[in-house]
């Protein structure tokens, strides 16, 4: 008998009926429960690991001890939030620790800052102050309707926004891996990072507008 | 004189700043007719918004990554560790 996960019961703010299912069967030792977990959290647990930390190889290690947390705690995990949230939770706090461990712990100093002030299009795009029209577009952005679908779809393309993400400061690449990579809703997000939903929603629009510039930039150029 | 400056309305350059508040539905309402009345008449920022939901759109495409061999098979390694620990 294998136990599976329902894509509605991942999310949530408590958990589903085969949640406490899993966590019952896991507490009791079951392997294939374990294993129903780490088929679904183990590659998305690897995505966030790796907006929080540098390098693979680190990332690997903090998820790793992102699983033995959830061994040696899954007896008392009460369930008042969801699994997810709860699994997510512990790795939060290993990738943190291990930051601070290394000295790289100013990009988690403050979650909730925002990285970068800069503006989401190059001011050189609009009219500038003073002229008629200030403000107003100077330089139109290109109309991506006639691009075929395939060249979103290229794995080069791709490639160019995991670039992008990859190089966003840290609390923008975790927001926008959660919500945008991995389909999160803003308020699991807000949960899991102790930010605030406008907080989330500026770290979100920074790291659209970064990937949405590098983007375009491939797409007229490339 | 041009039909944008009218006083307040919002430019464009203020727009790309609210696109996110905007597809979140985080705008107020007042906020929200005065994007709408802008995007009416501005194909620029109708490119721009296209362009930020098509980004979206393909981030949420990227590599639904999956488990590997190795993976998997460290992870039980460690499941068998805990168990026999943990004297189950």
């Amino acid at each position: 008998m294998s136990i599976a996960l329902s894509p509605q019961s991942a999310g949530g703010t408590s958990p589903g009926t085969d949640e406490l299912a899993l966590v019952e069967a896991l507490r009791r030792g079951d392997e294939a429960a374990f294993l129903a977990l780490v088929e679904r959290y183990h590659a998305p647990l690897m995505r966030a690991a790796l907006a929080y930390v540098g390098s693979r190889a680190v990332a690997e290690e903090v998820v790793q001890e992102t699983w033995i947390g959830v061994l040696q705690g899954i007896a008392r995990f009460e369930g008042r939030s969801s699994l997810k949230t709860w699994i997510y939770r512990i790795l939060s706090n290993c990738a943190r620790s291990r930051g601070a461990r290394e000295a790289r712990s100013v990009p988690f100093a403050d979650l909730g800052a925002t990285g970068d002030e800069g503006p989401s299009v190059d001011p050189a795009s609009f009219i500038p102050p003073g002229q008629v029209d200030a403000g107003w577009w100077s330089s139109h952005p290109a109309s991506w309707a006639g691009l075929p679908e395939e060249r979103f779809l290229a794995a080069e393309t791709r490639a160019v926004i995991e670039g992008a993400v990859a190089t966003l400061p840290p609390a923008q690449r975790t927001v926008i891996t959660l919500r945008d990579i991995e389909g999160w809703p803003a308020d699991e997000v807000c949960q899991l990072l102790a930010i605030s939903d406008a907080n989330q929603r500026v770290l979100l629009h920074r790291a659209r507008a970064r990937v949405r510039a590098a983007l375009a930039r491939y797409l007229t150029e490339g | 004189m041009d039909q944008h400056n009218t006083g307040d309305e919002l430019t464009c350059r203020e727009l790309v700043e609210l696109v996110t508040d905007y597809l979140e539905q985080a705008l107020p309402a007042p906020e929200r007719a005065r994007f709408d009345a802008h995007l009416a008449a501005c194909e620029g920022c109708r490119d721009y918004l296209d362009q930020i939901r098509r980004t979206i759109g393909v981030l949420g495409r990227l590599d639904p990554a999956t488990l590997t061999d190795d993976e998997r098979t460290r992870l039980i390694a460690l499941f068998r560790g805990w168990r026999a620990g943990a004297g189950r």
